[in-house]
């Protein structure tokens, strides 16, 4: 750098690099590029002042404006709270049939619902309702315990066989394999593959008809289509919850097997529990 | 940098300044201050253009978002108006939604290519008539020359002390220069908002916050580009001069001191004759710098500062008319012409300029002088311009005539993909989006096209499957979202994927709009 180079037509210091022959002009920035440059660094400073920045040994500097995003967060979360706030209290002041007379509390409630059903539900019924082996697919139209929303809002809030709760609701299918002998369990389950048309053993099907009349009947029904009254399932229709196959049936017969729904009621309250009844009527198959 | 007249390094004669050491003298400093200018009055028919450009420019901006146009009792009565917060561009009798905002994209391609267009032209003329930059610091300019007087009384009164008359008229200049920024800032959130009543709330103290620091903002940038930063703005902030080297050509018009006809320069051009030296047309007078609002001498040649705004030219051409000689000197020209015009006068480059070259006895040029030809405007290049820029607003325009104004769309529920109902019949659910496009309430019909034996359930209109067929009422310029269910019986469920339509008209206007679906199966039943 010591020997100055000057541009031959401009006059003009250069930098003293060259690429290629081309030599940058050194000239002089315009003075408020230099202020506006100075103003960027004092801004910084004071920015360092106001908000949290400057690392310390165990945590920051906590800025003189006091500022946090959590305490933001908070604050944000608390305000949306208080925005929903008045729906809240509409949901919890109206009776669960009603909500779906007011389209606009049913939207406000299938939304929240489905943000409850995300948080509480999927775990066993999955994110979509669609259930799986054992868990019910809440879109069809097969309901145990009936599908109208008053229905649906019971057994959300007590649940099904769930003991810490008195209201809850409760069936027991008997052990078959103590009452009936194992042929006859064979027979029973042959009659009730042949109700939906699946290919059976006709031999089996006419002793037990006899035998589903005798022992069967009085929960599921004459024609074997249940009874929402004890959560006895319709055996003549598409829908298996908890079993496939006769091999399967006949393992239900001799020694059932029950689902357990713990009830929502205490945990989530009653607002939440009918905006999720609502959700779950809102998913087709609602009655 | 000079790039028409700058002398080879070898023919030119070293400045007195040149001749000194090398080393800069010490106290020159780091930082360039800005330098001052003060550009003087001009009356010509350049000047006049650009009055005439500044009102309708200033006009549009100031008050289309006054203009009414009825749309009825759905939609806003602006006739210009960004609705951000119901997403909705109206422009005339054009409304446009978020997902047709291509239009503004395909504006913006028109609005670059035309640059092009006009750049390869005439030059920068976007820089010296059109640029917002341009059009606010010349109403600057006139405010300060109305307050503080011509460019001498001004240089005057910045040099002289500060007194009671020198703080009156700059408190003044300084306070109808801020009424500009707050009125130009203010104008830009009316395009945002109905004008009149968001004006009255403005003033009441109602307004938005963001309204009130839009303007703040606006305001602030108005007064310190428009009114203190001025050419700092073209010179160092603006990328365009410097695209525009690579956008001009030797046909481009561009502002051009005509050296071959005022070289050399020559104050007394008696004593000339006397010594029978050749004299110039150019008599130095200094009109060209004087009325530069750049703060150039285009003298020099072309240059990356020079924003071609022509006051040069009618500054020139006023001395030309006083002193009886030919306009022009400084005029639009070529770089061609201008070439062949300095090969005329300099007989190829192989003497120094001399004006009796291109002159008659008479004074009158002579004949081989090339004049500007407008047949020049038209060339390939900017044949290709006008080209894409009309198939563009070509493209545009079909497509502004032909858009839907009824649209469906169409989300297949994916989470379950079907469901398995208790009669063996199968499900499937779709969230279906109907956009009315119009401000009008309308009803439509939603029907479905194949899938034989499917039926439709739409729980927000009836509760029960109905025919394959709803009447939908629509609200004015909305979307109206619907859950969708449709169900296959057993019997007629067969590949595991179908495919049917969701056809949706407007029984009354005739549009229609269609959206092929699926219906997913676990597959036939065996």
């Amino acid at each position: 750098m010591a020997d100055k180079h000057i541009d031959d037509i401009s006059g003009v210091e250069t930098t003293g690099h060259e690429w290629d022959g081309i030599r940058e002009l050194n000239n002089p920035l315009p003075r408020w590029w230099l202020w506006t440059f100075y103003a960027t660094i004092v801004w910084a400073l004071a920015y360092t002042v106001v908000y949290p920045a400057w690392p310390m040994l165990t945590s920051a500097t906590k800025g003189l404006w006091g500022y946090s995003s959590r305490a933001e967060l908070s604050a944000e979360l608390s305000a949306a709270k208080t925005a929903k706030g008045d729906m809240l209290q509409k949901i919890a002041a109206t009776p669960v049939k009603d909500i779906l007379a007011d389209p606009q509390l049913t939207k406000f409630a299938t939304a929240a619902g489905a943000a409850a059903f995300k948080v509480n539900c999927v775990q066993c019924h999955g994110s979509g309702a669609a259930g799986g082996a054992g868990y019910p697919n809440l879109n069809d139209d097969d309901w145990l315990w009936g599908g109208n929303i008053e229905q649906i809002h019971q057994t959300i809030s007590h649940g099904i066989r769930f003991q810490d709760d008195p209201e809850t609701r409760t069936s027991e299918m008997p052990a078959f394999g103590d009452i009936l002998k194992p042929d006859e369990i064979k027979q029973v389950a042959a009659y009730v593959v042949s109700l939906t048309d699946k290919p059976h053993n006709a031999a089996l099907v006419e002793p037990g008809k006899q035998l589903f009349a005798d022992n069967c009947a009085s929960c599921h029904g004459q024609d074997a289509k249940g009874n929402r009254e004890f959560g006895a399932p319709n055996l003549a229709d598409a829908i298996w919850l908890k079993v496939k196959g006769e091999e399967q049936i006949v393992a239900q017969i001799r020694q059932p097997k029950h689902g357990v729904m713990p009830g929502w009621n205490a945990r989530l309250g009653d607002a939440t529990v009918k905006q999720l009844a609502v959700y779950i009527h809102s998913l087709g198959g609602g009655e | 940098m000079n790039l028409y007249t700058a002398p080879s390094t070898k023919d030119r004669k070293k400045t007195e300044d040149e001749k000194r050491p090398a080393a800069p003298p010490p106290h020159e400093p780091l930082y360039e201050a800005q330098k001052k200018i003060f550009p003087k009055e001009i009356k010509g028919r350049f000047r006049r253009f650009k009055w005439l450009v500044m009102l309708i420019t200033l006009g549009i901006y100031y008050l289309t978002p006054w203009i009414r146009w009825d749309r009825g009792p759905f939609a806003p009565d602006q006739a210009v108006l960004v609705d951000l917060a119901n997403r909705r561009f109206y422009f005339f009798m054009i409304e446009i939604w978020p997902q047709e905002f291509f239009f503004v994209a395909g504006l913006l391609v028109m609005a670059g290519f035309g640059l092009f267009l006009v750049t390869s032209a005439v030059g920068r003329a976007w820089c010296g008539y059109a640029c917002p930059q341009t059009v606010w610091v010349d109403l600057f300019l006139s405010v300060e020359r109305f307050i503080e007087g011509d460019r001498n009384a001004r240089m005057k009164l910045d040099a002289a002390p500060w007194s009671a008359q020198k703080l009156a008229k700059r408190t003044v200049k300084h306070a109808a220069w801020l009424f500009i920024a707050v009125a130009t800032g203010g104008a830009w959130i009316f395009y945002f908002a109905d004008a009149p009543s968001l004006a009255f709330d403005f003033v009441t103290g109602h307004a938005a916050f963001v309204a009130y620091s839009t303007v703040a903002i606006l305001t602030a940038t108005t007064y310190v580009l428009g009114g203190l930063m001025r050419e700092q703005v073209c010179i160092y902030m603006c990328p365009w001069p410097r695209i525009q080297g690579a956008m001009l050509d030797d046909n481009s018009l561009v502002v051009t001191y005509n050296d071959w006809r005022g070289e050399p320069r020559g104050k007394s051009s008696k004593k000339a004759v006397a010594e029978e030296r050749a004299v110039g047309d150019c008599v130095d007078c200094n009109a060209c710098v004087a009325v530069c609002p750049m703060g150039i001498d285009i003298r020099d040649g072309q240059q990356f500062e020079c924003i071609t705004c022509s006051l040069c030219i009618d500054a020139c051409d006023n001395v030309m008319d006083k002193l009886g000689r030919e306009r022009g000197l400084i005029a639009y020209a070529t770089l061609n012409e201008y070439q062949s015009n300095m090969a005329l006068a300099t007989d190829g480059g192989r003497s120094s300029i001399n004006p009796n070259r291109v002159r008659k006895v008479d004074g009158s040029f002579v004949d081989q002088i090339r004049h500007f030809d407008w047949k020049i405007l038209l060339r390939l290049r900017t044949l290709l311009y006008m080209g894409v820029w009309s198939a563009v607003g070509l493209a545009l325009l079909v497509a502004l005539l032909s858009r839907d104004r009824l649209e469906i769309n169409v989300l297949h529920d994916r989470n379950p993909q079907f469901v398995l109902e208790s009669d063996g019949s199968i499900r499937n659910g779709y969230t279906v989006r109907l956009l009315n496009m119009i401000p009008e309430r309308r009803t439509v019909f939603l029907s479905l096209q194949g899938l034989p034996g499917a039926e439709m359930k739409i729980p927000e209109i009836s509760t029960d499957y109905a025919d394959r067929v709803f009447a939908i009422p629509l609200d004015p310029d909305q979307a109206t979202p619907l859950k969708v269910f449709v169900t296959l019986p057993k019997a007629a469920v067969g590949d595991p994927r179908e495919g049917f339509n969701f056809i949706l008209e407007d029984r009354a206007s005739g549009e229609t709009d269609v959206y092929h679906a699926n219906f997913n199966t676990p597959g036939a039943s065996k």
